[in-house]
């Protein structure tokens, strides 16, 4: 089936969708100029706007589901955001099974961090600006999500780009998260100069960059421009979504407070490279070789994300790589057409519920613990914080693909539809849910289990309720959110008017070979954590490792080769630049002005008789002029 | 209602009324000034209010004979590009003036604290006449006696070098307008047509040589005021050493001069040496654009970076104009105003800075963002319109010049667009060395904004901000306008690759 047509809409609850992004984007700009006089109540304005954008969500939501399949893609136009000669921009929305699908995640999930910040940030003196920021993050998340064209996705691109640079340096007097802020923005406008590119291309070739006309004038477009367009908007989800090559800034980015990290870098903005690829599903599915592409980036980074995993013990690096690893698994399956799609977006749902609950869990164990992130330093915490242990694990279960939990059902639809399209990628994805098992046992097994490793002034303790109750609400997620949306095809089948239905629905073989393949991997992961992490006592300092290991908590060296490739020719190439500008272009057009005013002495006659001599120089040109008069007249 | 010559004679009175206000009394001369300024705001957008986007091109027409035995003119008219430059400049002033409020008092300022503000004043006159000019000859008037005051408020009101900054500037500008003088002659003589009124011009040079040759003349005049790569070098050193106020009226709006005479002199005069030359310019622009970057990249000193960022910014502009597409000359006009919003937020903070630290060097501040927030968070925002961030307007005009180059130059486009990453590099490291990290020592105790300057920046950022969402009240100005330049240089319409997707923008209806 192919997806539905668009349909205007105005009025109603639909049409009045964008006060899902207002709403968050007046609560940020109330709580930014008010400033320290909202510092009482600024973080309830937060957590308000932003609850009321989800309830906005829901009825939308609610809206959509009660129309036809073929009636569900409604575009709310808005205004003439850039209305320039040719490039004719209109902001509208395009509310449909798909954008309706994030702007749920978006604001439920976000909601649920907004709520559990209030606790988390209670001690900082700026909280009410953290709030500020997350309010402008849902904006512009929002945007980028709803918006019914690319460069209205391309501003709430950079939006969410900025709201991220914002609160990773959010400590800004942290030398480390002012840097790693920095970094994060730079590497993700490398990717942005890609979905940049992605636009101009879309714009000369289809003269409009609204995703209507695109998608339907896409297949008289030639492969070659559609590969063109393809790999460059992949170039931005990249950036975005910390693939190979752009994946660098991702952990520095857990500089940032843990709730961002859960939010931000897990949930949410780092999955919006698998939005932008499936909402492109058109243009993609007329370009074999750029999907061919994103499958090979997809595989390439779970892999990477996963050898990262098992070598970090800080331990929301150990979980930012299993996030590269596990966007790796979308965008993999966003390569693999339709089918792929909605296992892409269920994967992408079902995690931002796990991953979200163990990145609050991680930072519930950081607030018992004094804010260390060292796993070495933790152990056996399973008996004082019951709820984090419990909420933790349902999370870690459902990321490894326990039976029936959400990650089971999710990542092996990935795993089946990769191993019918291409048997490499399939069994490379097996071998990547295997060291998951291995490294998310590794960091349950050190932080709950075995010996207790703490500093002598931790007292570790469960936290306050308004931080527990959002990890409950996930790790329920976690547990029921898969087999939900995957058993009878649910989500497929409601996906299917904004990104189309294969031609035959999968089925699901929980015995096949690749399945019980993946099973046993997992096991084995899991049963050699609990023998090196569980029951073995820890080091408290990590041991030297093998050069793999070094491979890998050296992030691949994916550090140095940026420093390599890039920093170290761009900082001589910069100090060239500027000697040469001192030295050379300013030397010789000194030298001719000299040759023009003279010796200095006259440089200085001309400053004190200036007006003499600017009379002077009109005359010089007059004179000039009647020689060139000669040679134009002779010309 | 002559409307541009009471625009113009309301600076020139106020200027000699400031000038008369007795010595000692500096502060009633800064609030004459600071109040002329708003009338000449409050008339210009009355004027605004008045004009017919999409009426006649040239509009508050005047014309009146000034030397009739050479056919010179005292005519102005303004069409919608030179409107919402004449509209940056009146909306400048009054800011910069207020900001400006304390520069005039170094000690060892050379000429009193009136003359400061009453040579501002002058300037505004001029800035306007300079825009409104349809008479070539009085254009090169305006765009000579433009420097005096600008020497003036650089050499004696500057900061240590400003003597050498000074003549530095005075020298290269009088070059580009001695090569102006001669073409400004030479047009009007083969032209022979007996005047210098730019509109009787248009298509009177029919000689591809002589276009070419008079092409150059003019051109080079604008380069150097613009300033385009090679003929920058003294832009660093004027905005450096110029007092912030001066820095931003010469970076904001008399540099736009350069690129505004491009459009309207260069390409509707001479349209095939335009055409002839197009590839040359669009090569010194990317260059611009990707040297100006990595040059501001590497600068200590915060005003040298800013006027580096701006050399990169006028090469986006230049090769917007050169472009000859609608979206491209749109966007470079509409970067011309926003430009000088953008970077005279940034010099003006600079100057809240400078004024508190007595450093213009970057390594003489840290952890600004600790003491003093609401001073950090502004400067993150004008940083944030120099890297043309969405939601800014700044990013508005980028994307437009950089999508209509792309519609007839790709590769130039694209190198182009790796400015988007260079100005991240030069705005956020920037951000990070003065206001991240450890809060240093000699910033501690700094005061965050006073009223005064935050009346200064609230209404840039307002406006950065507003027409960063809805830019459609220039656009609607400009676009009529620019397409009118592109008809005269009879540039090819852009048609999309595959057309019918454009005719059906609804789809699904």
């Amino acid at each position: 089936m192919e997806p539905a047509e668009i349909v205007q809409h105005s009025g109603g609850v639909v049409g009045a969708s964008w006060l899902m992004i207002v709403l968050p984007l007046l609560g940020s700009v109330i709580l930014l100029l008010a400033g320290r006089r909202s510092d009482r109540w600024g973080h309830l304005l937060g957590v308000g706007m932003s609850l009321a954008s989800f309830v906005v969500a829901v009825l939308v939501f609610l809206d959509l589901l009660g129309l036809g399949d073929d009636q569900r893609r409604r575009l709310v136009e808005l205004y003439d955001f850039i209305p320039g000669p040719a490039f004719d921009v209109k902001m509208g929305l395009l509310l449909d099974p798909l954008s309706i699908s994030f702007a749920l995640l978006i604001t439920g999930v976000g909601s649920l961090i907004h709520i559990y910040s209030i606790g988390y940030m209670a001690h900082d003196p700026d909280r009410r600006r953290f709030f500020a920021y997350l309010n402008l993050f849902i904006a512009a998340m929002l945007l980028l999500v709803l918006a019914d064209n690319y460069l209205g996705l391309y501003v709430g691109w950079e939006g969410v780009g900025l709201a991220s640079y914002l609160l990773i340096g959010f400590w800004q007097h942290k030398p480390t998260a002012a840097a790693a802020a920095k970094k994060a923005f730079i590497v993700n406008r490398v990717g942005d100069m890609g979905l940049a590119l992605g636009v101009f291309v879309i714009f000369t070739t289809f003269g409009t960059v609204a995703y209507g006309p695109v998608f339907a004038a896409a297949p008289q477009a030639s492969q070659g421009t559609l590969t063109l367009i393809g790999l460059a908007l992949l170039l931005g989800a990249c950036g975005k979504s910390a693939q190979l090559p752009l994946q660098s800034w991702l952990l520095d980015a857990m500089e940032g407070p843990t709730p961002v990290s859960a939010l931000i870098h897990a949930a949410t903005m780092v999955t919006a490279g698998v939005y932008l690829v499936v909402r492109s599903g058109a243009i993609f599915e007329g370009a074999p070789t750029a999907q061919l592409v994103v499958t090979i980036v997809g595989v390439a980074t779970l892999l990477a994300g996963a050898i990262i995993g098992t070598a970090k013990d800080d331990i929301k690096k150990a979980l930012a790589g299993s996030t590269m690893s596990q966007i790796g698994y979308m965008m993999l399956a966003a390569g693999l057409g339709p089918v792929g799609y909605a296992f892409a977006i269920a994967h992408l749902i079902a995690h931002g519920f796990f991953k979200a609950s163990m990145f609050l869990g991680a930072g519930s164990v950081m607030h018992a613990m004094n804010d260390e992130v060292d796993m070495r330093k933790y152990g056996g915490l399973a008996s004082v914080m019951k709820i984090t242990w419990i909420t933790f694990g349902l999370g870690y279960l459902a990321i490894i693909g326990f039976p029936l939990l959400s990650g089971y059902w999710t990542k092996d639809g990935i795993i089946e539809t990769a191993m019918e399209h291409n048997a490499i990628l399939g069994w490379l994805a097996v071998v990547g849910a295997g060291i998951t098992g291995f490294y998310m046992s590794r960091v349950f097994f050190m932080t709950f289990h075995g010996t207790r490793r703490w500093d002598k002034d931790a007292h570790p303790h469960e936290s306050p309720a308004v931080m527990t109750w959002p990890l409950i609400i996930l790790s329920i997620g976690s547990v029921f959110g898969g087999a939900f949306l995957i058993v009878g095809n649910r989500f497929m089948q409601f996906l299917a008017p904004a990104v189309g239905l294969p031609e035959e629905l999968p089925t699901f073989h929980p015995f096949s070979v690749p399945g019980l393949t993946t099973l046993a991997l997992v096991a084995a992961g899991v049963v050699f954590a609990w023998m090196r992490y569980g029951r073995a006592a820890v080091p408290e300092v990590a041991p030297r490792g093998s050069f793999v290991t070094v491979f890998a908590r050296r992030d691949l060296y994916g550090d140095a080769l940026n420093e390599a490739l890039f920093m170290r020719p761009g900082q001589w190439l910069t100090r060239l630049a500027v000697f040469f500008d001192n030295r050379g272009v300013d030397g010789v057009v000194n030298g001719l002005a000299a040759l023009v005013g003279g010796t200095s002495g006259r440089l200085r006659r001309v400053q004190t008789g200036f007006v003499r001599s600017y009379a002077l120089s009109i005359f010089f040109g007059a004179a000039l002029l009647v020689g060139a008069w000669f040679v134009v007249g002779n010309l | 209602m002559p409307w541009l010559s009471i625009l113009m004679g309301v600076p020139v009175l106020g200027a000699l009324a400031v000038a008369a206000v007795p010595r000692g009394n500096a502060k009633l001369a800064k609030q004459l000034t600071l109040g002329v300024s708003l009338v000449v705001l409050v008339l210009t957008l009355l004027m605004a209010f008045q004009f017919e986007a999409g009426g006649p091109r040239d509009q508050f027409s005047e014309v009146y004979q000034w030397i009739p035995a050479f056919g010179v003119h005292y005519a102005v008219a303004v069409d919608g590009i030179a409107l919402v430059l004449i509209a940056l400049a009146v909306v400048l002033v009054p800011i910069v003036v207020l900001a400006s409020w304390h520069d005039a008092e170094r000690a060892d300022a050379k000429r009193s604290v009136k003359t400061y503000f009453a040579l501002i004043l002058v300037l505004e006159a001029m800035m306007i006449g300079v825009f409104a000019a349809t008479d070539v000859f009085l254009f090169y008037v305006f765009f000579e006696a433009m420097l005096i005051p600008m020497y003036f408020m650089i050499g004696s009101y500057g900061g240590a070098q400003r003597s050498y900054a000074a003549v530095k500037f005075l020298l290269y500008s009088l070059f580009g307008g001695l090569l102006m003088l001669v073409a400004v002659i030479a047009l009007y003589a083969s032209a022979g047509k007996g005047t210098f009124l730019q509109p009787e011009l248009i298509g009177a040079i029919t000689d591809p040589n002589t276009q070419k040759w008079l092409f150059l003349g003019f051109f080079i005049a604008f380069a150097v005021k613009a300033p385009l790569w090679p003929f920058h070098t003294w832009l660093p050193d004027a905005a450096a050493q110029a007092p912030a106020g001066a820095a931003v009226l010469l970076v904001g709006v008399l540099d736009k001069v350069g690129t505004y005479g491009m459009l309207r002199f260069c390409l509707e005069l001479f349209p095939d040496a335009a055409k002839f030359f197009t590839p040359m310019v669009i090569t010194l622009s990317v260059i611009g654009i990707v040297y100006g970057a990595i040059v501001a990249i590497g600068q200590t000193d915060m005003k040298r970076l800013i006027a580096y960022t701006s050399i990169s910014h006028f090469g986006f502009i230049t090769m917007g104009v050169f472009a000859l597409t609608a979206d491209a000359g749109a966007g470079a006009t509409l970067y011309m105003v926003n430009h000088g919003f953008s970077t005279g937020a940034l010099f003006l903070l600079a100057g809240f800075l400078i004024h508190r630290r007595g450093s213009q060097y970057i390594a003489d501040y840290g952890g600004v963002q600790k003491v003093a927030p609401v001073l950090a968070g502004t400067f993150l925002v004008a940083g944030l319109s120099s890297l043309s961030l969405p939601g800014l307007s700044t990013f508005v005009s980028e994307f437009l010049v950089l999508v209509g180059t792309f519609e007839r130059y790709a590769v130039p486009a694209i190198i182009a667009l790796s400015g988007m990453v260079l100005a991240a590099v030069y705005v956020l490291w920037m951000y990070q060395r003065m206001m991240g990290g450890p809060t240093a020592e000699s910033v501690r105790g700094f005061p965050d904004l006073n009223l005064r300057e935050k009346f200064v920046v609230a209404p840039l950022i307002a406006l950065l901000i507003g027409f960063g969402f809805f830019p459609k009240p220039l656009l609607d100005v400009i676009n009529p306008a620019v397409q009118e330049t592109l008809t005269s240089v009879q540039a090819p319409q852009f048609t999309p690759a595959i057309p019918a997707a454009a005719d059906q923008k609804g789809a699904g209806e």
